[in-house]
């Protein structure tokens, strides 16, 4: 397997809580894995940790043959590692038109030109409306995000993230907060990604979750407790006592 | 993939929109104030030309603190530069022609900027106002001690600018100051219009309203700050320069913390975030300082604190900003 993106031996102590508690996990080009875990288990924390959001303690990360663990994060997602946010982070007074329009203009490196408006770029205003279409946002296009509902705010954060046209992607929990009638143009839009891109998903919603994974990584406690094909998770005893808790009986699983 | 049809909203004639957005509807308004300002008060032109310094001070604010929501108190640092920058030139190298003057101030405001940007960013919140506070203080330590250069306390003499190119003389009356301030404020409003509508202005937007986001579209939020400090720089320098040619002295004053607090009031008066906010505010403010402190010289302080106090609490966006709102409102009650 030809790694895209490693992690190894990830550590991150809150206050003596071990959140990342020295997780090593490796993504190949085409890869579509879920990280599920209960609440708390450190999931986000992950995903801050390898997108330079926070500093880890110890460990590393790679993209390609480069070791980006000191970089910013605004570096690490020029070389493609891109991140959707659990808590949707948009401009509130800026419309989805212009959110997606500044996207592509930062990825074609034309988002520092002080003069110019995007609207008079063809086939830029084409790109934005092609995406806005996809997540059902067309007609909101020229509304401020703040005024736009929560589910749709979420769809715009996913279409940002693909407007970057990322190599690695990695989705913190795209479809909460999404009606159940809308998660449809997530998935839609999930399945027409590049097929080299490698994509990492959170989520809580298991149906959502074996539809879309190839490869299913557990966390717990900030530990890593499986790493497997989807069709094992259910049946795997430690993933199960961490579900239920303590006070499971986990010896009846086997 | 088949695109979608076009927007109701992008209907609307595009060139009038592009004039109205490229600053033509503020340009004309400054241009009409300004002729209305010269017929009205003929004999107050100096004031006059003092707002139109001041505003170029308060719209270099606005780029900071309204667009990119760094909060500071030393922006008379880069208003000074400029100032003495342009007043140098002319007293010790006998370069008195207005327009170089006016580049010479540019470029010493960015420098400032540049240099007061680098400290300042270096904190956040309180922090860095407390910083910026100290980079006013020792920016204005240096001019004094720097006396040679500067005039120190006693102030910078000697400027006598050249006619405007080689035809308008400065007279007495401050005439020819007044509408090459004026001229100035127009150019640099136009050109603040094209700026803040730009793929960059909308990154300075975004910056205020949340970093990490910007982050994570791959830029770096520290780099497009900086680069609006020595943009806000140069704005505010060319303001410096036009106060050292239409009054031909520089004095400590330009560089100091009262300047710097004062113009953030102007600001946050007419509204921050908007560039008509920036220029409302400065009018406003000085209109008030001049009348107010003619007939009450003791209390006139009082009176803008009082009326700070107001916007503050009942119209929080600022003069322009709570107009615009309830404007606003009110179209959408109509529709
Ligand atoms: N900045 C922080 N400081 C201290 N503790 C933190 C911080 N961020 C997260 N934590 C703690 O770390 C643990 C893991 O949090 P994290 O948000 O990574 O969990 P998660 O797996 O994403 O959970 P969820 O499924 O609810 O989103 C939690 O106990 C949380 O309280
Ligand atoms: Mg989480």
């Amino acid at each position: 397997m030809s790694t895209l993106f490693e992690v190894r031996n990830l550590r991150k102590n809150f206050g003596g809580l071990a959140v990342t508690n020295d997780v090593s996990i490796g993504l190949a080009p085409g890869d579509r894995v879920a990280l599920i875990g209960p609440n708390g288990a450190g999931k986000t924390t992950f995903v801050n940790l390898v997108t330079g959001n926070l500093k880890p303690d110890s460990g590393n990360v790679f993209l390609g043959n480069e070791d980006i663990t000191t970089l910013r994060a605004a570096e690490r997602v020029r070389r493609g590692l891109i991140r959707s946010f659990q808590v949707t982070r948009l401009f509130l007074d800026m419309t989805p038109e212009e959110h997606v329009a500044l996207a592509i203009l930062q990825r074609e490196g034309q988002a520092g030109r002080v003069v110019g408006h995007y609207s008079g770029r063809p086939a830029l205003m084409q790109e934005v409306r092609e995406i806005l279409h996809q997540f059902g946002l067309l007609e909101l296009s020229n509304i401020k995000a703040q005024e736009i509902a929560y589910g749709q705010q979420r769809l715009l954060e996913i279409a940002l993230a693909l407007a970057l046209r990322p190599k690695v992607l990695l989705l913190d929990e795209p479809a909460a907060g999404v009606p159940q009638s809308e998660t449809a143009r997530i998935e839609a839009a999930l399945k027409r990604l590049p097929a080299d891109l490698a994509v990492l998903m959170i989520d809580h919603d298991m149906d959502l979750v074996f539809r879309f994974a190839k490869r299913v990584i557990v966390l717990a406690a900030g530990t890593v407790i499986f790493d497997g094909l989807p069709k094992d998770v259910i049946a795997d005893a430690r993933v199960r006592e961490a579900y239920l808790g303590n006070y499971a009986d986990a010896g009846s699983v086997a | 993939m088949t695109a979608p049809v076009e927007h109701s909203a992008t209907v609307s004639p595009p060139v009038i929109r592009r004039l109205i957005d490229g600053g033509l509807i503020g340009a004309l308004a400054i241009a009409v104030i300004g002729a209305a300002g010269y017929y009205l008060f003929p004999n107050n032109l100096a004031l006059l030309t003092r707002m139109t310094a001041m505003a170029l001070l308060v719209l270099s604010l606005d780029l900071v603190t309204g667009y990119c929501g760094v909060a500071t108190l030393g922006h008379a640092a880069l208003f000074g530069a400029g100032a003495y920058g342009a007043g140098i030139a002319a007293a010790h190298f006998g370069i008195s022609e207005p327009l170089t003057m006016t580049l010479i101030g540019a470029v010493a405001g960015a420098v400032a900027g540049l240099v007061a940007g680098f400290v300042i960013l270096r904190a956040h919140g309180l922090a860095q106002l407390v910083l910026s506070i100290a980079v006013i203080h020792l920016f204005h330590e240096a001019a004094n001690k720097a006396s040679r250069w500067t005039g120190g306390s006693d102030g910078l003499s000697g400027i006598m600018p050249n006619a405007v190119f080689g035809l308008f003389e400065f007279d007495l009356w401050g005439q020819t100051a007044y509408i090459y301030g004026l001229a100035l404020l127009i150019l640099v409003f136009v050109a603040l219009k094209i700026l803040v509508r730009s793929p960059f202005g909308m990154l300075a937007r975004g910056v205020r309203e949340d970093p990490v986001r910007v982050g994570a579209m791959g830029v770096s939020v520290h780099s497009v700050l900086l680069r609006v400090y020595v943009i806000s720089g140069a704005v505010a320098g060319i303001g410096g320069a036009l106060s050292a040619i239409s009054t031909q002295v520089v004095g400590l004053d330009s560089l100091s913390f009262t300047l710097s607090a004062e113009a953030l009031v102007m600001l946050v008066l007419g509204g921050t975030g908007s560039l008509y906010g920036a220029l409302i505010g400065t009018i406003v403010f000085m209109f008030f300082e001049d009348t107010l402190s003619a007939i009450n010289p003791f209390h006139w302080l009082t009176i803008i604190g009082a009326l700070l106090v107001m916007v503050v609490l009942f119209a929080p966006k600022g003069l322009y900003g709570s107009a615009v709102a309830l404007v606003g409102r009110f179209r959408r009650r109509q529709a």
